[in-house]
């Protein structure tokens, strides 16, 4: 910090002006908070010197729902809607976790099918991400750009399962219909398009001078940091973190596709800049795009469900399974007594663990600075508060 | 609802031709105020972006309630929540108008039975023009509610109803 913004202001008789520290209150109701967070920034002029997030504007009472349901299925629906920019994602971690407690394995085509689908949900969430981020920073054009293309994954949605946004689509033990006729045609011709597309948001959006200038060297996060607040997804990834669970702990089948993690190198900044960040979401959807593009070629025919009762009852016992979601780290404790219905369902949303790093971030910099950061940390309120 | 709204008790040539005017001016431009809640906000983004061009109706996004005239309250209203809304709403400009969307804002929706903290129904704290139905409702839902909401204003009349 420069020693004019520290130096106390003199008054024209030479008597040092009484300063001090404002609260400002951001939100809930603000354009750039992505939902409704609250942010308590406590600002020295225009330099943040304290944020204190505010949650539970959307607490939804997940886990007294999952509780009082009358079967694991019914879980289902209120794990969409946790997450609901990537609702796939947060099917497929809880359908993993109820069957690792039965016990079962699912057949060839469902792992497939539910790797596409997670991998197209992956795509459309990064794009929600980088258009509002977009939005956020005052670049309203790439947002129109990017909901264009989510639109067609959703179309893709639309196909299979007949929902656009929440799709209780993956079950225990399988997927709730087959994929339609023409849907590997489809999602081959959707790759073929998009893979073009990345370019074109790079020429509008990355690179562009006034985004780098407002995101680069802006709300760094160092390595040692992000570990120590256990931030997990493109938010670690983009601090320089080689780590995705993808690869480093494979569920499902992750382990037959040959892609990469993406991790932020501070080409136009510092590592763990928001400008790293972003781009570490941007090559995601690219290497989405090769594990989807190697899975449809690779698809088996076959069952679609698994031969489990309706009513499912695993044995008391308790267990926890962790997935890659679009935001990071997604893990489900699910405590079971032995009845139809679970004892207890805990999340371990990656969005709540890494909004807690943001007071750490937003210290020193400028209050426009905090929509840049919060933008970058692509948070979702229904997954912070449950 | 405005300054002039049910003042006269007679209706004429001027008084109707005004309503024509207003109405006509009032359903054109319904700015809404950018504010979402929960998953609906998506598909009120997907609604506003270029696929389905909420712009076509007149529909601009706002950020302050002070330059708004419509309030689309996409998703679950939380019982933290609901006094903030009431706030915005009371912010609002006349004269003002509230389409809920979505199941969770008309009736508690998924939230109905064990959601603690969650208000069931945001006509509870606000009035509601319109319902929109759906989890989440699609973007031609919203579209749909919309239109009711432009014949609903269409109809309104600077004289007073004699009942």
């Amino acid at each position: 910090m420069p020693d004019t913004l520290t130096a106390p202001i003199k008054t024209s008789t030479g008597r040092a002006l009484r300063t001090e520290e404002m609260v400002i209150n951001m939100g809930p109701q603000h354009p750039s908070t992505h939902g409704v967070l609250r942010l308590e920034l406590v600002v020295d002029g225009e330099i943040v010197v304290d944020v204190i997030p505010h949650i539970g504007y959307l607490h939804r009472c997940f886990e007294k729902h999952a509780e009082h349901m009358t079967n694991y299925q019914q879980v289902i629906p209120y794990c969409d809607r946790m997450d609901y920019v990537a609702a796939m994602n947060m099917e497929l971690g809880y359908a993993l976790a109820v069957e690792k407690l039965l016990g079962i394995k699912v057949p060839d085509r469902v792992e497939y099918i539910r790797v596409i689908m997670a991998e197209l949900q992956r795509i459309a969430s990064h794009l929600i991400a980088a258009g509002t981020y977009g939005l956020d920073i005052g670049a309203f054009t790439p947002f129109l750009y990017m909901f264009r293309d989510r639109e067609r994954i959703l179309d893709l949605f639309e196909t299979t399962c007949g929902a656009r946004l929440l799709y209780n689509y993956i079950w225990v033990g399988g997927v709730s219909h087959d994929l339609p006729p023409g849907f590997i045609d489809k999602a081959k011709a959707f790759c073929k398009y998009f893979r073009p597309k990345i370019k074109e948001y790079n020429d509008l959006l990355t690179f562009n001078e006034i985004f780098v200038k407002r995101t680069a060297n802006v709300g760094v996060l160092p390595a040692d940091v992000a570990i120590a607040y256990g931030c997990s997804g493109p938010m670690l990834r983009g601090s320089g973190v080689n780590w995705d669970l993808r690869r480093d702990d494979p569920y499902s089948i992750y382990d037959r596709f040959q892609w990469q993690p993406q991790i932020g190198k501070g080409e136009m900044g510092t590592v763990g800049d928001c400008w790293d960040r972003y781009i570490v979401r941007i090559r995601e959807m690219e290497q989405s795009i090769n594990i989807i593009e190697q899975a449809l070629e690779q698809i088996p025919e076959g069952d679609v469900m698994s031969a489990i009762p309706k009513r499912i009852r695993p044995n008391a016992g308790e267990v926890y399974v962790r997935t890659e979601s679009a935001r990071g780290e997604l893990g489900y404790y699910i405590i079971s007594d032995g009845s139809t219905s679970p004892y207890r369902v805990k999340a371990r949303s990656p969005s709540f663990v890494n909004l807690s790093v943001l007071p750490e971030i937003c210290r020193g910099s400028m209050i426009a600075d905090v929509v840049a950061i919060t933008g970058s940390t692509d948070i979702v309120l229904g997954e912070v508060d449950r | 609802m405005g300054l002039l709204d049910k003042q006269f008790n007679n209706s004429n040539v001027i008084i109707t031709s005004l309503d024509n005017l207003l109405n006509w001016a009032r359903l054109s431009s319904l700015w809404q105020m950018q504010f979402g809640l929960a998953c609906c906000a998506i598909e009120m983004m997907a609604t506003a972006a270029s696929h389905y061009d909420f712009d076509r109706f007149g529909v601009i996004p706002r950020a302050t309630p002070r330059q708004s005239d419509v309030m689309i309250v996409a998703g679950t209203v939380t019982l933290k929540m609901a006094s903030r809304i009431k706030r915005l709403y009371d912010q609002m400009s006349e004269p003002r108008y509230v389409i809920s969307m979505g199941s969770c804002s008309n009736c508690g929706g998924p939230y109905w039975e064990h959601g603690y903290h969650v208000l069931k129904g945001v006509d509870r704290v606000i009035p509601v023009d319109v319902y929109v139905p759906g989890c989440p409702p699609r973007p031609e839902a919203l579209m749909e509610g919309l239109i009711k909401l432009q014949e609903k204003i269409r109809n309104e009349s600077l004289v007073k109803k004699t009942t």
